[in-house]
């Protein structure tokens, strides 16, 4: 049977006001274009009152006691955990922590997990990254156990109370769809650069998924129980921690891996702001131009995050209540002889291997037939990726880019917000419209309309290329079962490493910005299009087959249309990821607010304008968001849109 | 459950262990004289300096060099917080000096590098050869065309670089009154490919530039004359129309570092080579395939007179 | 096996003919043809090949305008044979002729065209397309084939009067009760006007009231359309209510085939005779089946009804008299039928004097 509410089609009133509307836009814009236009200036008055600001916390910094209390408290709190964490790790020394992990591996998962954590560890040593990789893991450490501090308690709270949970919601969908870029600078100019100020940058990007997968749990522990326990006479305390804190614990671990996985992924942009780890190597690639470098240090950061989900996945299925009673936990014998390998091996690691160094005779590296391929790819398909280029630049964002900045910014601003009325209704339109206001009066709307171009232009291309591979692989297993493991890799690489083999590519392009964006946003899309289309039912299907559809027929009037919902999920996925990387792709040349974003954090006399970049990509995200996800939700209020929507604004770990 | 507490006590019991036995450890293997944060700025000229210094510091004077890959203005952030001891290739920056130096005195100049930079507005040498008017700014306009690509739509491209490096180009082009518009390639990496892409397929271009730097001896590349630079033109960066001015690089550390840097502070305050020892290094690390620490060996090996100069 | 079966060669030639259908599933199936191997029982046929034998051996003819019905159990291979005969499955062997066409042979776009104008299918989950408007879902069909929008939403527009959905055209299925949904599902397989219609058992998923309402309404159409048509069922009395001609499957292959009556009456073996068990005999046999030759103290002055009556019609006749009911074809008597056979009639098997 038919589980989703009734879809209706646009009915015929609003497609007469869809069509109104293009009319009259185009009407309006053949008479005004060019004029009401909001050209960029560098000196708008915005930028100058935040460089007033920057300047006002760079001078009273020492001076002004409640900024002296915040930064040195805070810096002092989190530059001991960091140097706390990396002092550990860096003492057990590499044979004692690689041994170590493989036993924890082994305690928790089994023999497979301790080979996996004992073989990653070492590819660490081998690719000659174990210090950075060190530092990213203790980074991240540091970093979740601020998150968890702070986001399981008000997930609790967030579970317990509806009202509250509803409070904070937007808080946190402004947390994961603001791109993560866009906070660096703000934050560096507070608590200057350094470790403190990446583990802050991380925890804004860490603590939504510990908030809302703990307020998950508590609210997923079954009503008669909690209702059985009222009635016995629980006190909310009781409640709390004998019942729904015990019956939620699989649920809040599986928050901590979320935790974990996106602080790893943002832990590795802050090394903009002199953050020690890998993310180093990423940014030092990115200045040399060398592909090479960068997947090495990519390779690494995916084994960490391969490790870290493998172990606390296998942990949330150990502390299952239901089943801690039937699974055997490893025996005394095994325990002892893990912590007897372990001593042995940091003694070891101490006393025989010298000084802790990681052999470097035992190494192995990607970069030279990475750079090698890279190299090859661009000398002899040039005629391929300049045609792609042109053809997209020529063909779409030019054009798009030229109307959007040459038409009047209200015919823009009324567009888009009728559009959103059209789509989704009148709140998302009421909100669309204020986020345009907004960045009107940030003064950035020339930017924001370039940024909105590759915005658009990528997820059209992000679209098209996830529905292609989508539909291929609903109809063939073979091509999935292949796809698959790249998808994985491809969500966990961190962002920054598509910047690298884009500019290889294409250059220094807008266009590259948008490549690197749609290698970023389009596993996810992938994924949802063959899901939608895969779950469309066997009878339907059937019942097209034997109306005699050709399998065009059956893709366009029967598959497509049912998988709409997915298809609205993957859109409003795609747009948010697509944000996040073409802001990035401001390293690249790609313009808009990310050059902004970007200048004004290394030179000072841009950052009140790189600060206005930050608040206008916000405000486009949200614009964004609220636009994809209205879609979504008065189209289908399907299942796996809803089931969408707590994680729907969440970029892939990585 | 019990069987778990049993477990937890044998952990904290074995972290116990351990951090004994690194506590022993830390003792045997600590020779440094201390650490010194060197501040990386993005380019490879500078790489080649860091390269140096930091091979010296470490394999002459003993000390452990953290290496900080960071942008200019950040860099000089750096001295206030604490993360970073030198800059060793100080491009001008006079509001940051005046910030740093004069103002909250976290800094101070430790003299020059003997390297002159050069900024400027350059041209491939074919485009000269074919049009020898093309190096006077005020004849841009007229092969604007020329430059036109596929993001800079009706004006000619400008090739900026990366949007760290002291520029004020769109301000220029603005009150030149040219008709162009600046597309950042976001590294000096990529600057160089398109440099050696453009001198490869004959393709026009005009981009920021600058001296020393490897690339020079292989690319040749000619200045376009700007209105010349006077004392104080380019001090309002909005109204600014003359060329960059010619930079005696020099050194910023630390006022802490300076004064509990021993050796390492009096060492680098003697640091100091010419603009070719700079591009031998760094060509060594672009194209010769060394890391900087190999390039760095080649270099000192082959060169102890100058700097034996430099021991304190 | 198949005792008491009318005779079926009437000359005409069938609409139908299904002759040694074979569908395998698994790696066998490519390699099977003329081997050995399909002597094996399905359990050794499994064993040996790890494949799985849906549907064995089955041959039969559907005539012009007839109902035919193929009962069976799940996993008795109906669902099989039906998508067989229209290649939603692929047949391992044997022929299916439609017409005298050779449906296997048929290409794609032959096989195509054949769905599109001569065949049309209703399903168990009625396979309505939940963003269609009903009057949009019932065009499907004429939308795929090509039709123009005016013509095929007037064609549209007819059917839903047909199955009684004229004041549904504009809702969407969900808004629909099961029973309306599956008229939808009949509305859009009969607008194409095709020559044989499949019907997957296609109110299994309703209840009971609503099932005998969507039976009256396919033995209404099938009166005003008269359509051929092949009706798979698990349900003995729904096949018993429409079928012309019955055949009961099981582990894929044809225990029985024949008329109502014919299973009712004479079912070939345990299997059968489990399923008829329970049956109304008086709702569905005739006289025939029941009449005893007369005897020389029978009163022969009764009320005379022709072989060919259902029992459940001679009732009231016979409630009304001692004497036992001639059964008379033409002027010849042929036996008679007592009250002791009607009562056993009603009462089941145990009542029928051997």
């Amino acid at each position: 049977m038919m589980s989703a509410i009734p879809r209706r089609r646009i009915p015929a009133t609003r497609r007469f006001w869809a069509v109104a509307l293009a009319i009259g836009a185009v009407a309006l814009y053949i008479a005004f274009a060019g004029q009401w236009t909001l050209p960029h200036n560098n000196d708008a008055p915005f930028f100058e009152r935040l460089n007033d600001f920057r300047a006002w916390i760079d001078a009273n910094r020492n001076s002004n006691p409640i900024l002296v209390v915040l930064i040195v408290g805070v810096r002092t709190a989190m530059g001991a955990l960091f140097t706390g964490y990396l002092g550990i790790l860096q003492v057990l020394t590499w044979p004692g922590l690689t041994v170590i992990a493989g036993g924890l591996g082994l305690l928790v998962g089994g023999r497979r997990l301790g080979g996996l954590l004992l073989s990653g560890f070492l590819s660490f040593g081998v690719l000659g990254l174990w210090d950075r990789s060190i530092e990213t893991l203790a980074m991240t450490f540091a970093a979740v156990t601020i998150s968890l501090l702070i986001g399981i308690p008000v997930g609790i709270q967030a579970g317990r109370s509806v009202r509250f949970y509803s409070a904070i919601r937007p808080i946190l969908d402004v947390m994961q769809i603001m791109p993560t870029y866009a906070y660096l600078a703000p934050f560096a100019l507070i608590f200057l650069i350094g470790p403190t100020t990446g583990a802050i940058v991380t925890l804004i990007y860490a603590i939504p998924p510990a908030v809302r997968i703990t307020a998950l749990g508590i609210r997923g522990v079954a009503p008669a129980t909690v209702e059985a326990a009222t009635s016995l006479g629980a006190t909310r305390r009781q409640l709390l921690a004998k019942v729904q804190l015990p019956m939620a614990r699989r649920t809040i671990v599986l928050g901590i891996n979320q935790t974990i996985m996106m602080a790893l992924s943002m832990v590795v942009i802050t090394a903009l702001v002199d953050t020690p780890g890998l993310g180093k190597n990423l940014i030092k690639a990115i200045q040399i131009s060398n592909v090479g470098v960068a997947f090495d240090a990519g390779l690494a950061i995916v084994i960490m995050a391969i490790m870290l989900d493998r172990l606390t996945t296998r942990a949330s299925e150990r502390v299952d209540p239901a089943r801690a009673g039937g699974a055997e936990g490893p025996s005394r014998q095994l325990r002892l002889a893990v912590l007897v390998a372990s001593v042995a091996a940091v003694l070891v690691g101490t006393f025989v291997i010298d000084g802790g160094q990681f052999p470097t005779t035992i190494g192995f590296s990607f970069r030279e037939p990475i750079n090698a391929a890279v190299s090859w790819v661009s000398l002899n398909l040039y005629f391929a990726t300049e045609w792609a280029k042109n053809a997209a630049t020529y063909g779409l964002i030019n054009p798009i880019q030229y109307t959007l900045t040459n038409a009047p910014w209200w015919l823009v601003g009324g567009v888009i917000s009728a559009l959103a009325v059209v789509v989704g209704g009148i709140r998302p339109a009421l909100i669309t419209a204020l986020c345009l206001l907004g960045i009107l009066g940030i003064q950035l709307w020339e930017h924001s309309m370039q940024t909105l171009t590759l915005v658009l232009v990528a997820t059209l291309l992000t679209l098209v290329i996830g529905l292609v591979l989508g539909i291929l692989s609903a109809r063939s297993d073979v091509f999935s079962a292949i796809l698959r493991p790249v998808l994985d890799a491809a969500q966990t690489m961190p962002a920054f490493v598509y910047l690298l083999p884009a500019v290889a590519l294409f250059g220094a392009t807008r266009f590259s910005g948008i490549v690197a964006a749609i290698i970023f946003a389009v596993p996810p899309v992938i994924r949802l299009v063959e899901i939608g289309i895969r779950t469309v039912p066997a009878t339907v299907r059937e019942a097209g087959v034997s109306a005699g559809a050709t399998a065009s027929q059956l893709l366009r009037k029967v598959e497509l249309p049912l998988a709409l919902p997915a298809l609205l999920v993957a859109t409003n996925q795609g747009i948010i990821l697509v944000l996040s990387m073409v802001v990035v792709g401001g390293l690249i040349g790609a313009g808009g607010l990310g050059y902004d974003v970007v200048a004004g954090f290394v030179r000072r006399d841009f950052f009140g304008e790189g600060l206005a970049a930050a608040f206008a990509i916000v405000l486009l995200g949200i614009m964004l968001d609220r636009i994809t996800q209205s879609a979504g939700s008065t189209r289908a209020r399907d299942p796996s849109a809803s089931a969408g929507d707590d994680t729907a604004t969440a970029p892939a770990a990585g | 459950m019990s069987s778990n507490k049993r477990f937890g006590r044998l952990v904290v019991g074995f972290v116990a262990v351990s951090l004994v036995a690194a506590a022993c450890s830390s003792g045997g293997s600590g020779g440094s004289k201390g650490t010194v944060n060197i501040a990386v700025n993005p380019w490879v000229g500078y790489e080649a300096d860091a390269a140096v210094v930091a091979y010296l510091l470490e394999k002459e004077l003993g000390y452990t060099v953290v290496k900080k890959d960071l942008a200019e203005d950040v860099s000089w952030q750096g001295f206030e917080s604490g993360e970073v001891d030198v800059i060793l290739e100080n491009w001008g920056h006079p509001d940051l000096e005046k910030t740093y130096i004069t103002e909250k005195k976290v800094a101070m100049d430790a003299g020059q590098t003997g390297n002159v930079g050069i900024i400027g507005w350059f041209v491939p040498k074919w485009m000269v050869d074919e049009n020898p008017d093309i190096t006077d700014y005020k004849n841009l306009n007229k092969y604007a065309d020329l430059f036109k690509t596929s993001e800079s739509g009706n004006l000619g491209e400008f090739l900026g670089t990366d949007p760290s490096y002291v520029q004020y180009d769109e301000a220029l082009i603005t009150n030149l009154g040219l008709n162009f518009k600046v597309r950042f390639t976001g590294s000096e990496a990529a600057t160089v490919e398109a440099i050696k892409q453009a001198d490869a397929q004959k393709k026009p271009l005009l981009a920021y530039w600058w001296d020393p730097h490897w690339l020079n001896a292989v690319v040749p590349l000619v200045r376009v004359n700007l209105p010349a630079y006077t004392a104080g033109c380019d001090a309002d960066l909005e109204k600014v129309a003359c060329d960059y001015p010619e930079y005696k690089l020099n050194k910023i550390i630390r006022v802490g570092f300076n004064e509990k840097g021993g050796d390492a502070a009096t060492f680098i305050k003697n640091f100091n080579w010419t603009n070719k020892d700079q591009n031998v290094v760094a060509d060594y690390i672009t194209n010769g395939n060394m890391t900087p620490e190999a390039a760095a060996e080649k270099w000192v090996k082959a060169n102890e007179a100058i700097w034996k100069a430099w021991m304190p | 096996m198949q005792t008491a079966q009318t005779d079926r060669s009437t000359g005409v030639e069938p609409t139908i003919a299904v002759r040694g259908l074979w569908k395998i599933f698994g790696p066998a199936e490519t390699k099977i043809s003329g081997s050995p191997l399909l002597e094996l029982s399905n359990s050794e046929f499994r064993l040996q090949t790890g494949s799985t034998i849906a549907v064995r051996d089955v041959s039969f003819d559907v005539r012009a305008g007839e109902v035919f019905v193929v009962m069976g159990l799940s996993g008795s291979g109906k669902s099989t044979l039906v998508r067989c005969l229209t290649r939603l499955i692929e047949p391992s062997l044997g022929q299916v002729l439609l017409d005298g066409e050779d449906i296997r042979a048929a290409d794609q776009e032959r096989l195509r065209e054949l769905r599109r104008r001569r065949f049309s299918m209703v399903f168990q989950n009625f396979g309505l397309l939940p963003h269609r408007r009903v009057i949009d879902n019932v065009a499907f069909g004429l939308e795929i084939r090509g039709d123009a929008r005016g013509p095929r939403l007037a064609r549209a527009r007819e059917m839903c009067e047909l199955v009684g959905l004229g004041t549904y055209m504009d809702s969407f299925p969900e808004q629909l009760s099961g029973g309306q949904q599956q008229r939808v599902g009949l509305a859009r397989a009969l607008a194409g006007d095709p020559e044989v219609m499949f019907f997957d058992e296609p109110f299994s998923a309703l209840d009971p009231l609503i099932r005998r309402d969507m039976q009256n309404e396919v033995i209404r159409l099938h009166h005003e359309v008269g359509k051929t048509m092949v009706f798979i069922t698990h349900d003995l009395a729904e096949a018993l209510k429409l079928g012309d001609h019955i055949v009961i499957m099981r582990d894929g292959r044809i225990v029985q085939a024949g008329s109502p009556e014919e299973l009712v009456g004479a079912p070939a073996d345990d299997y059968v005779a489990d399923f008829v068990q329970d049956v109304a005999k008086a709702n569905i046999l005739t006289l025939r089946w029941i009449m005893r030759p007369a005897l020389p103290d029978d009163e022969l002055d009764g009320p005379e009804f022709p072989p060919t009556t259902i029992i459940r019609d001679a009732l009231s006749v016979a409630a009304q008299t001692e004497k036992p009911i001639r059964v008379v074809e033409g002027d010849q008597l042929l036996g008679v039928v007592d009250r002791r056979q009607i009562l056993g009639a009603i009462t089941g098997p145990d009542g029928i004097p051997e």
